[in-house]
C-alpha cells in the first residue's frame, strides 16, 4: 500500500510568514513506565519482508550510566532501503479492521520503520534490510530511543563496519574523535545459518546504546536552519 | 530513598531559580526540558554527560523525513477509547482535539499520533503497575489516529485519574494523557503528555516541572473549551501540539 508522505503547506493563513517568529515547540516528556501495551506491536522488530534473502539482524543492549540495563527503552529505526531510498509506505503497524487488532505487516512491502521495546536483561533486537547510501553519507540506520527516566528522547546512528571507506568519508562520523566515532558503528558477527533449510547465511550486527559514561553513546541533534527562518 | 515532598520541592524551586537567572542573563528560552533533572530520580543516569553532536541536515538526510503510516495503520474506531469493549467505561467522558504543526504553523498532514493513559481511577491497564487501584474491564486507554489535511486531530476518552508514584515519598502524578507524534521528519518526534486545566498537583510534580520554563509548562495543559462539548456526552478540550525540528521540505520549498 503507498501512501501520501505527510506533507506541510506554507499557504495557509495559519501560517507564520516571513519576519514572524518561529511557534513555540510543545515540550517533551518521558515516555514512562508503561508504553508497554501501547506503543510495541506484532511484528514492529521485523520490518524486512518474510524471508528476505538479505535480512540481517541488529540487535544490542541498552545500558545506563551505571552498567546496568535498561529493561524500559523504547527503540525506533528509521532507514533508507538497500538502494538508499525511504520508503514511502504505510503499514508498520498494520490493523485487522474487523478486529481492531493488529494484522502484522503484509509480508511484502518494506517501510522503513522499526520499534521494539527492551527486554528485562536491556536487549532489543530487529531483523531488517541493509540501509543503502544516500547522497553525502555512507549508509546508516537512524535511531530514537525513549526510556522511563528519559526526558526527551535521543537520537543516533547506526553505521556498518564493512563501508569502512564510506565511513571514513562520511561527514557526522569524520567530525568524531576515533573513541567516539566507535559507537556508533555496529560490530559484525559472526555469520549464522538462517533459520533450518532456508539455504544462505545471514548477517547479524551488535550495537549497544550506552545512555551515559563510559563509551558513552554519541547522540545526535537536528537543529533548525536558523539562518533560513522567515 | 525516601526523600519528602517538601525536599523535592526544594530542588524544583532552585533549579527554577537557575533558569530564570540565566534567563535574565541571555541565555535562550528552554522550550524542552533538561535531560538531566535531578528532582525526577530515574533521569540521573540516563542521560548523557556528552554534549549532542548536532547534524547540519540536507535534504538527502534520512531523519528530515519520516516514516509514512496510513489508512492500513489506524482503523476508523481507533480513537475512540470509550468503544473498545462490550460495556462504558467508568469516568468522565471527554473529547480532545486540537491541531499539529511544525514551528512554521504548517499543519503535519495524514500523520499518526498515539495516546495512551491510565482510567478513571489512576490505575494503568499494564501488568507492572502495581497501584491498588481497580481495573477497569471496559477501558483499556491505548488509542491511535491520523491528523486530516489541516492537522487536525479528536480523541474520545476519559478522564484519567491522579496516581501515585515512588519517586519521593508521597508523589502523585497529576492527571495526564500521553502521546506520542510523527511530525513531516523523523527528527521532528515527539512523545509528550497532555495536563488537564487547574490541577492541584502541577507544583507537586517533578516531571511537569522539570520543564523550567513557565510559559512552556503552560503549553503542556490543554483548555477547557465548552465548543468542544458534547450536550449530554462529554467535555471538550483543546490542545494544539506544535513539532520542533528540521524537515527536507523545508528545503524543497526554497527555505
Amino acid at each position: 500500500m503507498s501512501a501520501q508522505p505527510p506533507e506541510q503547506d506554507a499557504g495557509t493563513p495559519a501560517a507564520t510568514s516571513a519576519g514572524t517568529p518561529p511557534l513555540p515547540p510543545t515540550p517533551s516528556h518521558t515516555v514512562g513506565p508503561f508504553f508497554g501495551y501501547a506503543l510495541p506491536f506484532p511484528d514492529g522488530g521485523s520490518p524486512a519482508p518474510a524471508g528476505h534473502p538479505d535480512a540481517v539482524t541488529l540487535h544490542g543492549r541498552v545500558w545506563d550510566g551505571a552498567g546496568a540495563p535498561v529493561p524500559d527503552a523504547l527503540v525506533e529505526l528509521w532507514q533508507p532501503d538497500p538502494a538508499g531510498r525511504l520508503p514511502q509506505l504505510c503499514g508498520s503497524m498494520r490493523r485487522d479492521a474487523a478486529t481492531g487488532g493488529h494484522a502484522g505487516r503484509n509480508g511484502v512491502d518494506f517501510t522503513g520503520f522499526a520499534r521494539v521495546a527492551t527486554d528485562a536483561a536491556g536487549h532489543w533486537s530487529v531483523r531488517t534490510l541493509p540501509p543503502g547510501a544516500r547522497a553525502g553519507c555512507a549508509p546508516y540506520v537512524g535511531v530514537c530511543l525513549f526510556a522511563r527516566g528519559l526526558l526527551h528522547h535521543l537520537f543516533t546512528r547506526v553505521y556498518f563496519p564493512e563501508h569502512a571507506a564510506a565511513n571514513a568519508a562520511d561527514p557526522l562520523l569524520a567530525s568524531l574523535p576515533a573513541e567516539r566515532r566507535e559507537t556508533l558503528v555496529a560490530a559484525a558477527e559472526d555469520e549464522r545459518r538462517s533459520t533450518p533449510g532456508a539455504s544462505g547465511t545471514h548477517r547479524s550486527y551488535r550495537f549497544d546504546i550506552r545512555m551515559q559514561g563510559e563509551r558513552e553513546t554519541v547522540f545526535l541533534e537536528f537543529p533548525e536552519p536558523r539562518e533560513s527562518r522567515g | 530513598m525516601s526523600l519528602s515532598q517538601h525536599e523535592i520541592d526544594r530542588e524544583i524551586a532552585a533549579l527554577r531559580e537557575e533558569y530564570e537567572e540565566a534567563r535574565a542573563a541571555g541565555a535562550p528560552r528552554a522550550d524542552h526540558p533538561a535531560r538531566d533533572y535531578p528532582p525526577y530520580r530515574s533521569s540521573t543516569l540516563r542521560h548523557p554527560r556528552q554534549p549532542l553532536v548536532p547534524v547540519r541536515g540536507d535534504p538527502e538526510t534520512t531523519e528530515l523525513h519520516t516514516p509514512v503510516f496510513g489508512d492500513t495503520d489506524v482503523t476508523a474506531l481507533d480513537n475512540d477509547l470509550t468503544r473498545q469493549h462490550a460495556g462504558e467505561p467508568l469516568g468522565e467522558r471527554i473529547t480532545v482535539s486540537g491541531r499539529v504543526t511544525d514551528t512554521r504553523g504548517r499543519p503535519v498532514r495524514g500523520q499518526l499520533i498515539e495516546l495512551w493513559q491510565a482510567n478513571a481511577a489512576g490505575r494503568y491497564a499494564h501488568p507492572r503497575d502495581q497501584h491498588p487501584a481497580p481495573l477497569d474491564p471496559n477501558f483499556t486507554g491505548a488509542g491511535r489516529t491520523l491528523t486530516d489535511d489541516d492537522g487536525r486531530y479528536t480523541f474520545t476518552t476519559i478522564k484519567p485519574g491522579a496516581y501515585p508514584w515512588r519517586n519521593h515519598d508521597n508523589a502523585w502524578r497529576p492527571a495526564h494523557l500521553h502521546l506520542s507524534l510523527f511530525g513531516s521528519a523523523f527528527a521532528q518526534r515527539l512523545v509528550t503528555q497532555m495536563y488537564f486545566p487547574g490541577d492541584p498537583l502541577f507544583p507537586y510534580d517533578p516531571i511537569l516541572q522539570s520543564v523550567t520554563d513557565e510559559s512552556a509548562r503552560r503549553r503542556l495543559v490543554a483548555a477547557y473549551d465548552h465548543e468542544l462539548s458534547v450536550a449530554e456526552r462529554s467535555l471538550g478540550f483543546r490542545w494544539d501540539i506544535v513539532l520542533d525540528g528540521p524537515s527536507a521540505t523545508w528545503f524543497e520549498e526554497g527555505r
